[in-house]
């Protein structure tokens, strides 16, 4: 398979501009003519799907859940970055370029990053336009913080509540076009495979929820928005329903899938309570601005923390890292806390998890202040946990929460099939192999308001699309095989829940594809996975009927698909024997113990291709040219 | 902990339903109300049985998908809480707990526990926006907007869509959803333009998908996992009474 | 909204007649000249009573509607609900109501026409007022109505303000210190009368 990046020539300030101008238009009376089919409504879809029904394209767009508004975007805390350079404190786009391409250790592609950085400022003006309430200073200036590992204070946020904040103010976009006619939304719809005809995206198929029933859905282009895969994990901050079935059935159908092992692990979780937990709670990474991460330094002190005296503290990410201390990047902050638990100086009843204590800042500010930063997650805290943050300091663990690996696209946001074009979370760009804090919600706006309109108008302008009719027999087949798979899910009548397969999957993922990798790890996993795989094809117990609102059969079909991309993941993992970013091989690390990367072997983006059930999927490598930038050794000492 | 669950269980929208009691043992205190349910559930289908049907999805009391009547209270008997945020130490061991669906006539319910609320994304549709298409809008410090209304639209921006307010009103009535919207939108001055003809459209979208009249009674707020507050209602009814007025004076400018 | 205008209205007219009742504890002179210079305005006094019916009637009819709507938008009701913040005021507003609706009519026809009066005077109300009230049910009926209706005024006063969008933000919006005011003195203001009639004054 040859992949062809698209990246324009020329200097990196203008390849942009300049593109935009060398792309072909659709004319404006012909755009209603276009269907495009929009799968996800978070804010890569939801922003995508409305801007594209602005500029006159028939849209559909499509969601699993009751409504365009819960998408799990809706869940993201922080903020979101922009080089506004508000603060006055040197920020720039190349600053804001060149913190994320190192941030992501020098595994994205320069071009894309630095779109993203110029966009990062047309963003802020058009959510503030829809209504977006951003913290606002009393002059009645916007706000900004430090978040994530950053110097400047570029984050623009909503209390802890930016991700809603933003998802709303797309969503409410999306619902003035579904009033204005050019989008019609499909919600409780869950797209379960890609119809490619002629080399080409030209359809998607669909179960309707609430029915049952399975159709196909046919337009010019097909828009993936449909967000990461951390679920894989079972346990992940993600919500419940977030999958991998668009993106994975999309693979099947010939798209390559880039770096599927970076995952990013989050360092400030609730740590797990039992073994009935069914998610992660992420505690805001802002929550390090003011609190201080430490363990006991001896190994397995279980007295109380207010019993532990100053002296026997070890503040390990202000010891290690002085310049950024609490603030260093999550890949770093989370491998830290895993050493000192491994170490065996965790702290609570499962010794899997460390301070993040508020003591000093209150001391300092005043808990009112403090309270005021943070009182939401504060209470949140207390709900889960039952203890006060105010007087016991939190616990945290790290947990999976953000998948930087998915499907290749070009610069164009387009994927290895024509006309399949892939957004958000979901495609595998702009961060690399680690995603700094507040960065995935400019990248999925970024995206949706301001990349992919104009790339898909070149592609429908460029492509000559004969029309596609229901009784095409690749829309035929497309359809019977997922007709076929619902049916053998429902037939097999095991003895397991799916739920058990998932958490089974979740725990082989976790313990051999997680905060630290290795050979050996890695190859069991990959023994386990397919046999786990086959049990579950023989053993699961789907209950129910396929034709009526049935959760456990949309809940296994998703952990089917999880099991045979775990295995790409392993796969993908194993191959990159250097560390980098949210990956970190055990075999390739510094005398002192941060991620070695192998920048002779492994600047390349990997792009998996499948081969088929029975073979091993192909490997192409995308050279990742660095122009602009100079590759280092990522140091936050 | 022990509990009995008393569960409204429905096969399909228009089956009949009932409430069924189900013996819910080895729960922990620690457990989400959710992942009481995840439990209950499990041991279901491996008894051969069909699992309780129930929204959810973040569990992170942000997506507004959960909701679920518990002992006669919306979200249960914690305030400011999503049903995902409840936790079973607000249980004691050997409770009878009766778990409904949202009761309304705008909600129907599909199965089990799950609603239809997309009368609520009807009522965005018919006003709850700001109309910006992308692209050209200014730069966003050139909008100055004082801290004080920003942070009292944010109250009301809030709102995660759960339906707790129609479900704990006597009335089952919208206006605290519908309210939270108006008042987000129309304390900004971005908002401003759009002010009367939203208020006007989206109060009468609400009335539209039959939920009934606000009496004040208050239940909403008290359910609302965002405690929004009712001071947003009589928001509404100001800018909705100023906008009868508006329409009746120039018809065209709030219809069109 | 008809409900709220017309209940604003009507509160007027109960907060003028308490205000006017309470003469009675300054002697019959004071009361039957407030009552002679009310009859004497004529047709202001006409025409405040067809505004008062105006409003009572609009009232019921939107309170009719506002029933039916809600029945309406909850054809199934819950196994198990539980009031948790709304008053007792809110929850028996329209009960209330109506029983003040049937205490009006016999009010009327008690003290306006005399037609339920013994020993109707049409000119002497301090008299028709102080025989009633020596009657222990009649005071009694009028301290129940009494109560009824400083419940529905507790609960309408505040509601109506609010349905107007006339109030002011506040932390704490289900506080009501304005109403409860209004509602205690009209309570008050009411009862006090037939209890200090039945109690033996004037001695």
């Amino acid at each position: 398979m040859e992949l062809r990046s698209r990246v324009p020539t020329g200097p990196l300030e203008g390849k942009w501009e300049r593109h935009k101008f060398e792309m072909k238009l659709v004319n404006p009376a012909n755009k209603r003519k276009y269907t495009i089919l929009v799968v996800g409504s978070g804010l890569a879809g939801a922003s995508a799907a409305a801007t594209l029904s602005e500029l006159g394209y028939n849209v559909k767009c499509y969601c699993f859940q009751d409504s365009p508004r819960r998408a799990h975007s809706i869940a993201a805390q922080g903020g979101i970055n922009a080089a506004k350079n508000y603060q006055n404190d040197g920020d720039s786009i190349y600053r804001l370029f060149y913190d994320t391409v190192k941030g992501g250790d020098f595994r994205a592609r320069e071009a894309n990053v630095y779109r993203l950085a110029q966009i990062s400022v047309t963003i802020i003006d058009q959510c503030v336009a829809q209504g977006v309430p951003f913290a606002r200073e009393y002059g009645g200036l916007l706000s900004n913080r430090s978040f994530g590992g950053a110097q400047v204070s570029r984050t623009f946020y909503a209390r802890g509540q930016t991700g809603q904040q933003l998802l709303l103010g797309a969503y409410q976009a999306l619902e003035k076009e579904i009033a204005n006619g050019g989008v019609t939304m499909y919600p409780r719809t869950e797209m379960l495979d890609l119809i490619v005809v002629d080399g080409r995206a030209r359809g998607i198929v669909i179960r309707n929820e609430l029915t049952g029933k399975i159709e196909s859905h046919l337009g010019d282009a097909v828009v993936l928005g449909t967000g990461g895969y951390g679920n894989v994990f079972y346990l992940s901050t993600n919500a419940k329903g977030t999958n991998t079935t668009a993106i994975w059935r999309s693979y099947k159908r010939g798209a390559a899938f880039g770096n599927p092992c970076y995952t990013q692990i989050h360092p400030t979780c609730i740590p797990v309570s039992g073994d009935y937990q069914s998610k992660l709670t992420l505690m805001s990474e802002s929550l390090r601005n003011d609190g201080r991460v430490w363990v006991p330094k001896k190994q397995g002190d279980k007295r109380p923390p207010h019993e532990i005296p100053e002296a026997e503290r070890d503040y390990y990410l202000e010891r290690k890292y002085p310049s950024f201390g609490n603030l260093a990047p999550r890949d770093i902050s989370s491998r830290s806390a895993k050493e000192v638990c491994d170490e065996g100086r965790g702290v609570g009843e499962t010794a899997l998890g460390v301070y993040l204590d508020f003591a000093d800042a209150i001391k300092r500010l005043g808990e009112a202040s403090i309270r005021e930063r943070y009182g939401n997650l504060f209470e949140m805290y207390q709900r889960i946990t039952d203890e006060d943050p105010y007087k016991i300091p939190m616990r945290i663990y790290p947990a999976v929460h953000y998948t930087m690996g998915g499907l290749w696209v070009d610069y164009n946001l387009m994927s290895t099939i024509p006309g399949l074009h892939v957004i958000g979370e979901a495609n595998f760009s702009d961060h690399g192999a680690n995603r700094l804090g507040a960065s995935a919600l400019m990248q999925g706006l970024a995206d949706g308001y301001f990349v992919l309109p104009y790339t898909i108008g070149d592609y429908i302008a460029s492509a000559k699309l004969a029309p596609v009719t229901t009784d095409h027999p690749v829309v035929r087949s497309t359809e019977a095989d997922v007709t076929e798979r619902t049916k053998r899910l429902l037939a097999i009548k095991g003895k397991r829940t799916a739920a058990s397969f998932h958490r089974e999957l979740g725990k082989i993922m976790w313990d051999n594809c997680g905060m630290a990798r290795n050979e050996q790890g890695l190859k069991r996993a990959l023994k386990e996975i397919p046999a786990l795989r086959e049990e579950f094809w023989e053993n699961v117990n789907v209950p129910g009927a396929s034709a009526e609102l049935n959760q456990s059969l949309e809940h296994a079909g998703r952990v089917a698909d999880f099991l045979e991309l775990g295995e790409l993941m392993c796969l993908d993992a194993l191959h990159r024997t250097e560390s980098c970013g949210g990956h970190f091989r055990e075999e390739s690390q510094t005398p002192d113990g941060e991620a070695l990367r192998d920048d002779e072997h492994f600047t390349y983006v990997a792009a998996w291709e499948y081969a088929g059930p029975e073979s091993e999927p192909i490997l192409n490598k995308e050279r990742l040219i660095f122009e602009n930038v100079k590759l280092s050794q990522r140091s936050y000492k | 902990m022990n509990l009995t669950l008393r569960v409204w269980r429905q096969s399909a929208p228009d089956a009949r339903g009932s409430i069924v009691n189900y013996e819910a043992n080895d729960i922990s205190p620690d457990m989400s109300f959710l992942e009481m349910l995840d439990v209950v559930n499990e041991r279901l289908t491996e008894r051969g049985e069909i699992p309780i049907a129930f929204d959810h999805d973040c569990r992170e009391g942000i997506c507004g998908s959960c909701g679920v009547m518990i002992n006669g209270a919306a979200h249960g008997p914690m305030r400011g809480t999503a049903t995902c945020q409840l936790h079973m130490r607000s249980f004691t061991d050997g409770d009878t707990i009766t778990v409904e669906p949202w009761r309304a006539r705008a909600f129907p319910v599909i199965k089990d526990l799950c609603v239809d609320r997309s009368a609520f994304d009807r009522i965005i549709a018919a006003g709850g926006y700001v109309s910006a298409n992308t692209g050209g809008a200014r730069d966003a410090n050139e909008i100055l907007i004082p801290k004080e209304n920003v942070d009292t639209a944010m109250d009301a921006a809030a709102c995660i869509g759960c339906g707790a307010c129609v479900a704990a009103c006597p009335n089952a009535s919208a206006s605290l959803f519908t309210a939270a919207k108006i008042t987000h939108l129309g304390l900004l001055p971005q908002g401003q333009p759009e002010r009367y003809r939203r208020a006007l459209r989206m109060v009468t979208r609400m009335d539209l998908e039959s939920f009934g009249g606000c009496t004040l009674f208050g239940e909403c707020q008290d359910a609302c996992p965002k405690e929004i507050s009712i001071d947003t209602i009589a928001r509404m009814n100001r800018d909705y009474l100023k906008a009868v007025m508006i329409a009746k004076a120039e018809p065209d400018s709030t219809t069109a | 909204m008809v409900m709220a205008v017309t209940g604003i209205i009507m509160i007027g007219f109960v907060v003028g007649h308490v205000l006017g009742n309470l003469l009675v504890f300054r002697g019959p002179e004071k009361l039957n000249s407030y009552a002679a210079f009310l009859r004497g305005t004529g047709g202001a006094l006409w025409l405040a009573r067809l505004v008062l019916l105006a409003s009572v009637i609009m009232h019921v009819v939107a309170a009719v509607q506002l029933t039916r709507l809600q029945r309406k938008a909850r054809p199934i009701g819950y196994d198990r609900q539980e009031p948790q913040v709304s008053t007792l005021a809110a929850r028996t507003i329209r009960w209330g109501g109506l029983l003040i609706f049937f205490f009006v009519i016999l009010h009327i026809l008690h003290f306006t026409t005399g037609t339920l009066h013994p020993t109707f005077n049409h000119t002497d109300v301090y008299a028709n007022m102080i025989s009633a009230f020596r009657v222990p049910w009649i005071a009694a009926l009028y301290v129940v109505a009494m109560a009824a209706l400083g419940l529905h005024l507790y609960h309408g006063m505040w509601s109506s303000v609010r349905t107007l969008g006339m109030n002011r933000a506040s932390r704490d919006p289900l506080k009501r210190r304005a109403a409860a005011l209004l509602a205690a003195v009209v309570w008050l203001g009411f009862t006090i009368i037939p209890v200090a009639i039945l109690a033996g004054f004037p001695s």
